[in-house]
């Protein structure tokens, strides 16, 4: 069998591994490094459970082989919080009521957190409109968009007093 | 907060019992710590096992040729029905669910065979191979098929009252209609996934995705030809349930056990999601026939309802979900001659099951089309008809014979007839509908009256263990799931206040038939009322020895003892509850317990389908708004208004989250997520590319949910109400508003001179525009 070494950076750690060349970054992150907390929810790149950040973008890790993350900065949900401390996402999340059953959650949270880099200060509508690839079966959205928005809040006024 | 710890707070603890607090592994799941069974530490030598699906919806299997699967590079093992040592069966309560089929194949996705390999890959790939020969057999798929011919996989039932026949013909207008409504796949985010590893003496540990773990330990240990002592199945959380992990589960516990003990490896079966989709029974798809008698204002005189569902190959729980249709055709309305009858089709499709409402959500859409229907054709308002309809004094009592005098469904929509401002929108909506040409709006207001209790009498019954350590610490342990509803965290609240101790010292361990036994799924919503009750039962029995302690120990009687805020109060002495607990067991008193609980005051005859199947009933209403393009049939929810009854809430924001959640899952149901099988009995939407889900976009923004106020009458759970499954049948309203959006395309305005809106379930773009083409005359 043929195998392919990778080396990328995942959660500020350098790692490398021999996949085979039809390996996904999803079975990479899971089987090889066992970051769990990425979920596989529809094996065909459409619910976002898998969401993680591929060099700084929001990326569903189902969707890209392993081998082209090779030499990527890779962060999945298990590296979102620093030092210790929910990132603001996580912390709406879970103050908010974002998540029920949870198995979507971390791929929700990947994406949200993206979505506030690129637009600190988004509307109801483009919230909705940019986590319409992560499906949630439970929540009926409506404390996610809240959580997010509150997400938002936080990171702005944070914003504000490092300024 | 450190995950995993149970520290002491800093602060007296409060109760929480009525307080929102988050969902117990909120701080987990944001982190990604809370592991699902397929995140579970794989233990060396697992196996990774996959299934061979039938390509035929109906056939005699001839032949399976497995060496072809056993030479494929990786392969393990393979398994075929003959090489079951117990029991080829899963069905739940008739045996007709093979496990993997004999001789006879009855829908295209049945399972053949199954098989182990070393890689998840290698197993999936060798169970495509082509190894089956099949005669193939005509199939019957639909239900106008399955009628035509009388196919019922169970006999059908009849719930009469009065004579509806003569009160249909003695009515002053009389109408008759149909409804088509189409099934739902669950798409919990988490698909069926088991995980056995084999123990000593020939048993097995099974990690399981189930809402009914007992059952699915009974039916592992009948495949296997083992006693039911020797096979744990455990379950710490499930990533989303609604039904379909009731039964579903089983065949694929059944399979990794069956290959553990054939290997003495570990297996891990996951199914691939469109598998999944093929393979696990959904929501009944109905065909309603009706004829109804009413007078002037549009109130039912005589009502005789014909409910057709499709069942599916086999059983499964067709019944009792038949039986709860049945039981929600009366919704909040009174019936005074009625006739149902239920039929209860087999096809050649797979076996539908239980989904959230269990039955309820089809009879309940029945009644309120009919409704609709007569205020069309009579050219009234809708909201006038159903409330003409109400359940009230003299008017008080069931099909089925169970009295309706709690009085809430008419106070409850009353008042979000106010809050909701449905006068002035109705008379908003039909100006902008006059003004409009190519977009109209369309307004419902829908109420729900749902039946609380397992219909099966003897499924009421729950239990639970509590262990108390001598740090104070406690574990508890029920029958119930955490699919998440917050079950877990609701327990934690009630053992925490009957302690008076912080919920931080409280740890929800892992639902397994190890601990708590013969326990029931956790369905029919009945999760916290039953579990709630059981624990707060194990809990109160160690407070009552801890209390005869104090009370012997400090010279106080026991009723001057009291557990609050982290302190236990014995008279003048105070004492923290920790300190008591480490007294107490160097006094040798026991720190554990079971607690159990078994519904009161619930009864029902089958022969005469009469009783009191419900101990209460919980409420809800809907105000829906929405709007719909005239030349494409695409719509959209501008605005829900909802009204909930949650009794006294044992949690507010777990509570609004399930009305939330459920009324969205309803809307998908109702309006977007249509199944389409072809003319071979295949299953064309077997992913989300195909089946559409509500995604954010779909919801609107402006969405509100209130909580209606009044203690549960009955002694439930702090006179709480049960909330999982009620509040999927407000997305009626959404239904029912895209009917008033299409109404609004009539040339005239006032009563259809062509019959009532002829729009089916599920409404999407197609339908909506079809039924305007004919409505307004385009077609």
């Amino acid at each position: 069998m043929t195998t392919l070494s990778v080396s990328l950076t995942v959660n500020g750690k350098k790692v490398s591994a021999d996949v085979e060349p039809r390996t996904l970054l999803v079975q990479l992150l899971r089987e090889n490094l066992h970051l769990t907390g990425t979920h596989v929810g529809c094996d065909t790149s459409q619910c976002g459970a898998c969401t993680v950040h591929v060099n700084g973008d929001s990326v569903k890790s189902c969707t890209i082989l392993a081998a082209q993350a090779d030499g990527a900065d890779v962060r999945t949900i298990e590296g979102l919080a620093q030092a210790g401390v929910l990132h603001a996402v996580q912390e709406a999340f879970r103050e908010h009521h974002g998540l029920q059953c949870g198995f979507c959650t971390p791929g929700m949270v990947m994406s949200s957190a993206d979505l506030l880099v690129k637009n600190p200060n988004p509307s109801e509508h483009e919230i909705r409109t940019w986590l319409e690839g992560n499906i949630c079966r439970c929540t009926g959205y409506h404390n996610i968009v809240k959580a997010v928005q509150h997400a938002a809040q936080t990171l702005r006024q944070t914003a504000q007093a490092a300024e | 907060m450190k995950d995993g710890a149970l520290p002491l707070a800093s602060t007296p603890p409060v109760p929480t019992v009525g307080t929102s607090q988050p969902h117990d592994a909120a701080c987990r799941h944001v982190r990604g710590t809370a592991p699902y069974i397929d995140d579970l530490p794989e233990p060396a030598g697992l196996l990774h096992a996959a299934i061979g699906l039938s390509r035929h919806a109906h056939g005699r299997l001839k032949a399976l040729d497995l060496a072809k699967v056993l030479a494929f590079p990786g392969v393990i093992a393979v398994l075929s029905a003959a090489d079951i040592p117990g029991e080829n069966n899963v069905g739940p309560v008739v045996k007709d669910d093979p496990i993997l089929a004999e001789s006879l194949i009855e829908f295209h996705g049945q399972a053949l065979f199954a098989v182990a390999a070393d890689t998840l890959h290698a197993a999936r790939r060798a169970a495509r191979l082509e190894v089956a020969e099949v005669e193939p057999l005509p199939a019957i798929l639909t239900i106008g098929d399955a009628m035509a011919v009388e196919s019922f996989i169970l006999k059908p039932e009849r719930m009469a009252r009065g004579d509806a026949a003569t009160a249909i013909a003695g009515a002053a207008h009389r109408l008759s209609g149909t409804l088509e409504m189409g099934g739902q796949d669950h798409f919990y985010l988490e698909g069926q996934i088991s995980l056995a590893i084999p123990t000593e003496e020939g048993g097995v540990l099974v990690y399981c995705s189930t809402q009914h773990p007992s059952e699915v330990q009974h039916l592992v240990a009948h495949a296997l030809g083992i006693p039911d002592a020797l096979v744990t199945v455990e379950v710490r959380r499930l990533g989303g349930g609604f039904g379909g992990k009731e039964t579903q589960a089983a065949q694929f516990a059944a399979l990794a056990a069956l290959f553990a003990l054939k290997t003495g490896r570990p297996v891990k079966l996951r199914l691939d999601r469109d598998d999944d989709m093929v393979m696990t029974g959904k929501r009944h798809d109905f065909r309603v026939r009706y004829q109804v008698g009413f007078d002037a204002e549009g109130r039912i005189e005589g009502l005789a309802v014909e409910l057709a569902a499709r069942c599916g190959y086999s059983a499964d729980l067709s019944g009792a979900i038949n039986d709860r249709a049945m039981f929600h055709i009366d919704n909040c309305y009174y019936l005074p001659h009625v006739a149902v009858d239920s039929y209860r089709l087999k096809t050649n499709t797979v076996s539908n099951t239980a989904f959230r409402g269990f039955g309820g959500p089809q009879g309940m859409l029945a009644i309120e089309a009919v409704l609709d229907d007569i205020a069309r054709v009579r050219g009234l308002d809708p909201l006038a008809v159903r409330r003409a309809n109400l359940y009230g004094p003299g008017r008080d009592v069931t099909p089925y014979g169970q009295t309706v005098d709690d009085g809430i469904g008419p106070r409850l929509i009353a008042r979000l007839a106010e809050s909701a401002d449905y006068a002035a929108r109705r008379a908003a909506i039909a100006r902008f509908n006059a003004q409009n040409r190519f977009v109209k709006r369309g307004l419902a207001l829908t109420p729900v009256k749902f039946g609380i209790s397992f219909t099966t009498t003897f499924l009421n019954q729950a239990g639970a263990l509590i262990h108390v350590y001598t740090d104070g610490s406690v574990q508890v342990n029920h029958g119930g799931i955490e699919m998440g509803q917050g079950l877990y965290q609701k327990i934690r609240q009630v053992v925490a206040d009957c302690f008076g101790i912080g919920l931080n010292r409280i740890l929800a361990t892992a639902t397994t038939t190890g601990k708590v036994p013969n326990t029931s799924a956790t369905a029919a919503s009945s999760g916290a009322d039953m579990n709630g009750k059981a624990a707060e039962a194990a809990a109160l029995t160690i407070r009552g020895r801890l209390a005869a302690f104090a009370a012997q120990k400090y010279g106080v009687p026991e009723a001057a003892v009291c557990f609050v805020g982290g302190q236990v109060q014995a008279g003048e002495a105070r004492v923290g509850f920790a300190d008591l607990v480490r007294a107490a067991y160097l006094a040798r008193v026991s720190l554990s317990a079971t607690g159990f609980y078994a519904t009161p005051k619930i009864h029902f005859d089958r022969a005469t389908f009469s009783g009191r199947p419900f101990l209460y009933y919980a409420y809800g209403a809907a105000v829906a708004e929405v709007e719909v393009d005239c030349l494409t049939g695409e719509n959209r929810l501008l605005r829900a208004d909802i009204l909930h009854d949650c009794g006294t809430s044992l949690n507010p924001a777990l509570d609004k989250g399930q009305i939330e959640g459920g009324f969205i899952q309803g809307m998908g149901w109702l309006t977007m997520e249509e199944l389409v099988w072809d003319a071979q009995g295949r299953l064309r939407t077997h992913a989300p590319s195909t089946y559409k889900i509500p995604v954010c976009r779909d919801v609107p923004e402006a969405f509100t949910v209130t909580l209606w106020d009044e203690p549960n009458r009955e002694d439930t759970i702090h006179h709480s109400k049960a909330v999982g499954e009620p509040p999927l049948m407000l997305a009626n309203a959404v239904f029912f508003a895209l009917r008033d959006a299409v109404a609004a395309t009539a040339p005239l305005p006032g009563p259809l001179p062509g019959g009532p809106v002829p729009l089916d379930a599920p409404a999407t773009p197609e339908r909506v525009l079809t039924a305007i083409m004919t409505l307004s005359g385009t077609a």
